[in-house]
């Protein structure tokens, strides 16, 4: 090596020498050396030969911006690691008529933009035409392990555990090597055993003749995947298992390894099994709690007020589309945007159903089939209107970062947290809607009303204003619905379409007017659903779900919970 | 009573049409454009409306064609089949039209079929489709399975190393055969059964947790994974949100799409989809001045900078064009002069090359496959080297390989079987 | 409901509507044909071939109207999941005329449907056999719908199912058939449905006079059909099927066994719908899956609250209108013509309580 040690020092480690005074800083700034000559293949280049490599990020040419991310990791550059790790989050832009690269720099406050190789601010950024480099899936790939072994150095323990993931059951013996110096001075517990699974798989996957001179090493190795849950644990063990069977002969030792893989494998399924069970479960409630939400709106307009309420569907959709124009109107609060969208979306389709309420449904209480014809034509109605104000296309409603991602137990289980989100907001919505309906005057007087509405109007209660005031409470909640499923499906004119004969379903099966119903009706059918799906596919999951709907209300004529009284005559 | 005011205003129709068709030598040409405008095509269809009508406009500041103004004529099929059929003959038997440009899904135009057959009229299908057709009277200009998904695959296995092999798609008859054909084509490359998942959804499925669960198992195997994804409209929404928040990255599982283009992705919160593939035949990425001339034309036309262009749209520009010429070189619009001079005909397409009506009424193409970025477009990361000719009958079907299709002098005929020698199916 | 006073109205009325329809259809029988085959084409009272099965299409409609409205009008059963018995006759009449096809598929195989060839079926699923045969099939025209209304009405009315309950669960039976018909799984093409026909009993399904005898079949059908329900429901048993919609448990404590009631009423209904889903196929050349859609049988429901519910003739004219403002306005305002569906849909039901022909009947007394 020909390179003078100051650069290594300088290139991945000049933030850590105040780190040094600390506990493990020097062993870690003595990994990052290490890091350092392991980073270093090509010579140190001058300052102008790494700008000419910046200049072939901004190119056509997929293979030679490869080699050109290479070429900068290999430099040494102190910039270098800044530069891999904001091309990896797509935050690099080449500025055309200076012919720099800039960084946009989230982190440190809103649109701050550093040129790439000082990492002072510049001004450069409001340049005309700067691009971004644009990357494809061979380069990412390649950034990702670049800056994964930068990571390993990192003093968040976070990092340093994403690290050592995206490095694990890779075959690169200079991998190893670092994973193991890792290992010697690292001390948080959790990233240890980490490390030591990382250093396990690879030691599986080493060349049989090396291995072979250290049996003993490899059967602990062996032992310590045991029940391990990280993918490449299993393909691992999986892969030894075939090497090792399909010898022709086979040493003592060789049958102990087999034999402690099986048990390995074992081990592992009989865990993973569990998990499997319960992420069925996770879905099957969230699919539930998805039917419950875009269903308890129709509860309200359809099972207290008996109106059957085509256009549930369509005050759905204005809930969404409603998501979508506060996040057109406030672009750059998108983390909050939903939260504002929610009262903005109840708002929207209350004052609309209140509208329908009052223009059309009042003239046709008593006569609930045609408020079918008469919201039906609404809702094509709507869905036209939709299309000409908003056009036939969807429309895009972001997440913000608090719904995306996935909360990760393990390689075997995780929970998305939009699901997560949109469960806990229906439960909120759920019991605050009983809330209303069993602790205030307003739900007293809306209970009144839909069991008897003259007795109800003898004893004072503004019968109209009530019809108002509850088909708006349920047109509003539609909306709310629609806040959360623009979360997760299409914000377009058919939204509403797609959820009303399930909505429907929900409502009848649970039994109408009983809102407990519907809550358990929503997450039976959900559950049902998911169950099902492994074994019959979806198609054949969905089919059987509404036979068993049918035959079930063959049994139970009034749904689950039937409505007992007069009013149940109704 | 009712009954007698609808015949007496039926007859009022009739006598219109009547008075009209005597008339129709000084009028205008006209151009049927049978789009979806309601229900849930819409979607996709009112764009290719708007097309049209942009080249129709075109057309008409170039001084017309035949020196006749052209005259679009545009209904609402309704995203219902049976409609379909219905609007296509009153554009043909009513309207008289001399050309048709329309229809998205398979079944629409297997519909209208019939109706073009025995009117003899003119449909322009501007959008990938299964193949296993070749009607005299229908042109093509979308893609076949050659020219979009063979060549897709052979990207993900030549190039990226792909092992294993996840087929999705929504349970109708373009991704059943799609993937029927790629199935055929991946066994003929020595990929084993095992390494094979193919799985279907409804229309419009909107809980993919379990499904998008499943391939990430499925891709957790040690080899490398990719999606080959024949999913409809609707459901790509959910289901590539679903792929962003189980952390299925385009580096570890790439998916490439063969029905989402920028329209589809302008509806679509694009961040977590950034690598993931699609393959089409025209991005609007494309860097040729030509592309640039028709996005210019149609942002103007649209009145909105924001609207994207897409593959559907560059065939119907090509299908409008290739009309217009053959139109020319028959110097008439008569259908049955026009379906013989259209043969041949090369007009450029917008990915900077030029694109030939073949004998078998599927055009040539360019296949390119693109990664998405953030911002809703593509990135071109490979593209055939020349142009790729539209096979209307797969070679990779056991009963379709032994079919040919040539509405030249030469066979003239759709599914000539070289088989039995035999031109079966004809309705003519 | 429906006043009783309105109900004596329209019997007296009845006699006179019975008349008119008839009268109408039996006149469109006999011009229809003259206009359409004999008259030359460019004259001005020539009929198109659009229009002769624009008319075939509505008449289907009407007859499947009809059914909605034995059941809906004179029973009280709102049923929205028609379509499927409709759906179900079309796809027995597809069947007969896939396999009429015979050898002249795309393939030219003589067993298969070509939808079954290029996806790699080895042999005829055990239900198509038999579909050949013309017979056969319109047996199965009427026997499938009508098993289907037999067993789900069986188990429905003796469970005592009713109301919204039963209305949901038809619908939920419409919905589960759409999702089971998309299936390529099924048989039955997919999405795609059963397509390509050539011919019905050897006539050329193309031909003007295939057409045109298609369009007097349908309107004969739908005289037939119209004389029928009208007979049943001015019968006893039609005055028992209005009393168990105006007070179901009435007429059980008076003895009455009402699920017989209603499972005839059901099962006929069942029955004339999937007639005229057979009728229908030959003339739009096409049955898909998309006709089992919960919102077709919703809005045919609303074909018959439009025309006048309950009175038969009024189902007639409300399929015709709405279907012939369908066409018109889906030609004449593409972008615009759900906004005057719509309209009309609630300004019908707010302004027209009993339909366009209480309008008139109204005017009349």
């Amino acid at each position: 090596m020909h390179r003078p040690v100051s650069t290594y020092v300088t290139f991945s480690c000049h933030h850590r020498i105040g780190a040094a005074l600390r506990g493990g800083g020097v062993q870690r700034t003595l990994l990052c050396l290490a890091l350092a000559l392991v980073f270093g293949g090509a010579a140190r280049a001058s300052t102008d030969g790494f700008e000419s490599m910046l200049g072939e990020l901004a190119g056509k040419s997929f293979r030679r911006k490869s080699e050109a991310i290479q070429a900068i990791a290999d430099s040494g550059h102190p910039a270098a690691p800044r530069i891999l790790r904001a091309l990896l989050e797509s935050r690099a832009f080449f500025a055309p008529e200076s012919e720099r690269l800039l960084l946009d720099v989230a982190d440190s406050g809103e649109g701050v933009v550093v040129d790439a190789i000082t990492g002072e601010a510049t001004r450069v950024a409001f340049e005309s035409g700067r691009r971004k480099i644009v990357l494809n899936n061979a380069m990412r790939r390649l950034l990702r392990s670049l800056v994964a072994r930068a990571g390993l150095a990192s003093r968040d323990p976070r990092e340093r555990r994403q690290a050592i993931k995206e490095l694990m059951g890779r075959d690169d013996p200079e991998i190893q090597a670092l994973l193991r110096e890792a290992l010697e001075i690292e001390q948080a517990r959790d990233v240890r055993s980490l490390l030591e699974t990382a250093i396990a798989i690879g030691a599986l996957r080493e060349d049989d003749a090396d291995a072979g001179s250290d049996a003993e090493a490899r059967l602990r190795a062996i032992e310590a995947l045991s029940g391990s849950l990280h993918n490449e644990s299993r393909i691992a063990l999986d892969g030894l298992l075939t090497r090792l069977e399909s010898r022709q002969s086979k040493s003592s030792e060789e049958e102990a390894q087999i034999g402690a893989i099986r048990e390995a494998i074992d081990a592992i399924d009989r865990r993973k099994v569990g998990f499997e069970i319960l992420e069925t479960l996770f879905f099957g409630v969230s699919l539930g709690f998805v039917l419950v939400l875009a269903a308890i709106g129709l509860a309200i307009t359809f099972g207290v007020m008996g109106v059957i309420n085509m256009a549930h569907g369509e005050m759905i959709m204005l809930g969404a589309y409603s998501t979508w124009s506060v996040q057109q109107l406030m672009p750059h609060h998108l983390e909050s945007s939903v939260l504002v969208a929610i009262p903005v979306a109840f708002l929207v389709s209350a004052l609309v159903g209140v509208a329908i309420e009052r223009g059309v449904v009042r003239f046709l209480y008593g006569r609930p089939l045609e408020t079918l014809l008469a919201t039906f034509g609404i809702s094509l109605f709507l869905q036209q209107s939709v299309r000409t104000i908003f056009s036939p296309l969807n429309r895009a409603v972001a997440s913000p970062s608090w719904m995306s991602g996935q909360w990760v137990l393990n390689d075997a289980f995780a929970l998305n947290y939009n699901r997560l989100w949109i469960i806990v907001f229906s439960a909120l919505v759920f019991a605050a809607l009983i809330g209303v309906l069993h602790r205030t005057r307003l739900g007293l007087q809306i209970r009144a009303v839909a069991q008897n509405r003259a007795m109800a109007r003898a004893m004072g209660v503004r019968g109209a204003r009530i019809d108002a005031i509850t088909f708006g409470l349920g047109s509003g909640i539609a909306g709310l619905a629609g806040v959360a499923l623009s979360q997760l499906t299409n914000v377009g004119p058919n939204l509403g379409q797609a959820h009303i004969v399930d909505s429907f379903m929900v409502v009848v099966f649970g039994g109408v007017g009983n809102l407990w119903g519907t809550l358990v009706a929503g997450l039976t059918l959900g559950v049902t659903n998911k169950l099902l799906e492994p074994f019959a596919g979806a198609v054949l999951a969905k089919i059987l779900v509404l036979v068993f709907i049918i035959l079930f209300i063959q049994r139970r004529p009034r749904g689950l919970f039937p409505q007992q009284g007069r009013s149940a005559e109704a | 009573m009712k009954k007698r005011r609808l015949e007496t205003m039926l007859a009022a129709i009739l006598c219109s049409i009547a008075i009209s068709a005597a008339a129709a030598a000084e009028e205008p040409i006209k151009v049927g454009v049978l789009h979806s405008l309601s229900g849930t095509m819409a979607i996709s269809e009112t764009t290719l409306k708007d097309t049209v009508l942009m080249m129709v406009e075109q057309q008409n500041a170039k001084g017309g064609l035949l020196g006749r103004k052209l005259e679009a004529v545009v209904v609402d099929p309704a995203s219902d089949w049976p409609l379909f059929a219905e609007k296509a003959r009153q554009l043909l038997e009513k309207d008289r039209v001399a050309v048709v440009f329309g229809c998205w899904t398979s079944v629409s135009r297997k519909s209208v079929l019939p109706v073009f057959e025995e009117l003899d009229g003119l449909l322009f299908y501007p959008v990938q489709y299964e193949g296993e057709e070749s009607s005299k009277n229908v042109f093509y200009t979308g893609a076949a399975p050659n020219q979009q998904a063979i060549p897709a695959v052979e990207y993900l296995m030549d190039e990226i190393g792909v092992e294993r092999w996840v087929l999705a798609g929504t349970d109708y008859v373009y991704p059943r055969t799609t993937n029927k054909i790629l199935e055929a084509f991946l066994k003929s490359k020595g990929v084993k059964e095992a390494d094979i998942m193919i799985n279907y959804t409804p229309f419009g499925h909107s809980d993919w947790q379990s499904i998008v669960s499943d391939i990430k198992k499925f891709g957790s195997a040690g080899k490398k994974t990719a999606v080959v994804s024949t999913i409809n409209g609707d459901a790509n929404v959910p289901f590539y949100k679903e792929l962003g928040n189980q952390g299925v990255s385009a580096e570890d599982i790439p998916v490439v799409a063969f029905s989402v283009g920028e329209e589809e992705l302008s509806g679509i919160d694009t961040k977590p989809l950034v690598g993931h593939l699609a393959a089409w035949n025209y991005f609007q990425s494309v860097d040729a001045p030509v592309n640039a001339a028709f996005i210019e034309k149609w942002h103007a036309f649209i009145g909105s900078p924001k609207r994207v262009t897409n593959d559907p749209m560059e065939a119907t520009y090509i299908g409008f064009n290739m009309w217009v010429e053959a139109v020319k070189a028959a110097g008439t619009t008569d259908p049955s002069a026009v379906q013989k001079a259209i043969i041949g005909v090369e007009v450029p397409n917008l990915s900077g090359g030029r694109s030939t009506m073949l004998a078998n009424h599927h055009i040539t193409k360019p296949v390119l496959i693109g990664e998405i970025q953030e911002d809703g477009q593509f990135a071109t990361v490979w593209e055939t080297d020349g142009l790729v000719p539209g096979d209307a009958w797969s070679d990779y079907l056991p009963e379709s390989k032994v079919i040919e299709a040539d509405w030249t002098s030469k066979l003239d005929c759709g599914n000539y079987n070289t088989r039995t020698k035999k031109c079966s199916g004809q309705n003519y | 409901m429906t006043s009783v006073a309105n109900r004596t109205v329209a019997s007296r009325l009845a006699g006179h509507h019975d008349l008119l329809v008839t009268g109408a259809l039996g006149i469109a029988v006999l011009v229809v044909p003259i206009l359409a085959l004999t008259v030359p084409e460019g004259s001005a009272l020539h009929l198109s071939t659009f229009s002769v099965t624009l008319l075939g299409k509505y008449l289907c409609f009407a007859l499947l109207a009809l059914a909605v409205d034995l059941v809906w009008g004179y029973c009280g059963i709102l049923s929205l999941g028609h379509g499927a018995f409709f759906a179900l006759g079309g796809y027995a009449m597809g069947m007969y005329l896939m396999r009429q096809i015979g050898d002249r598929g795309v393939y030219g195989n003589p067993i298969l449907p070509d939808f079954m060839v290029f996806l790699d079926w080895q042999e005829l699923p055990w239900y198509w056999w038999g579909f050949s045969s013309f017979p056969f099939s319109m047996a199965m025209v009427v026997a499938v719908p009508g098993l289907l209304a037999l067993v789900f009405g069986w188990f429905a009315f003796r469970s005592r199912v009713n109301g919204v309950y039963l209305s949901i669960i038809t619908q939920a039976l419409t919905y589960a058939l759409l999702l089971a018909f998309f299936r390529n799984e099924m048989g039955f093409g997919g999405n795609n449905g059963l397509t390509d026909f050539k011919e019905i009993l050897g006539f050329d399904l193309q031909a003007d006079a295939t057409r045109v005898g298609l369009f007097v079949t349908t309107a004969l059908v739908l005289i037939a059909s119209y004389t029928v329900t009208r007979g049943v429901v001015s019968s006893r048993f039609g005055r028992v099927l209005v009393a168990i919609r105006d007070a179901e448990d009435r007429m059980r404590f008076l003895g009455y066994r009402t699920e017989h009631y209603k499972l005839w009423a059901f099962v006929l209904s069942g029955v004339i719908a999937g007639v005229a889903g057979a009728l229908y196929v030959p003339q739009v050349g096409i049955i898909n899956p998309g006709e089992f859609a919960p919102l077709n049988s919703i809005e045919l429901v609303i074909w018959v609250a439009i025309g006048g519910r309950g009175t038969l003739h009024g189902a007639i004219v409300g399929a015709i209108l709405v279907n012939f403002a369908k066409t018109w306005f889906t030609g004449l305002l593409p972008e615009a013509w759900l906004f005057v569906l719509g309209a009309l849909f609630v300004m019908g039901t707010l302004f027209l309580p009993r339909g366009l022909v209480g309008l008139v009947s109204r005017r009349e007394r």
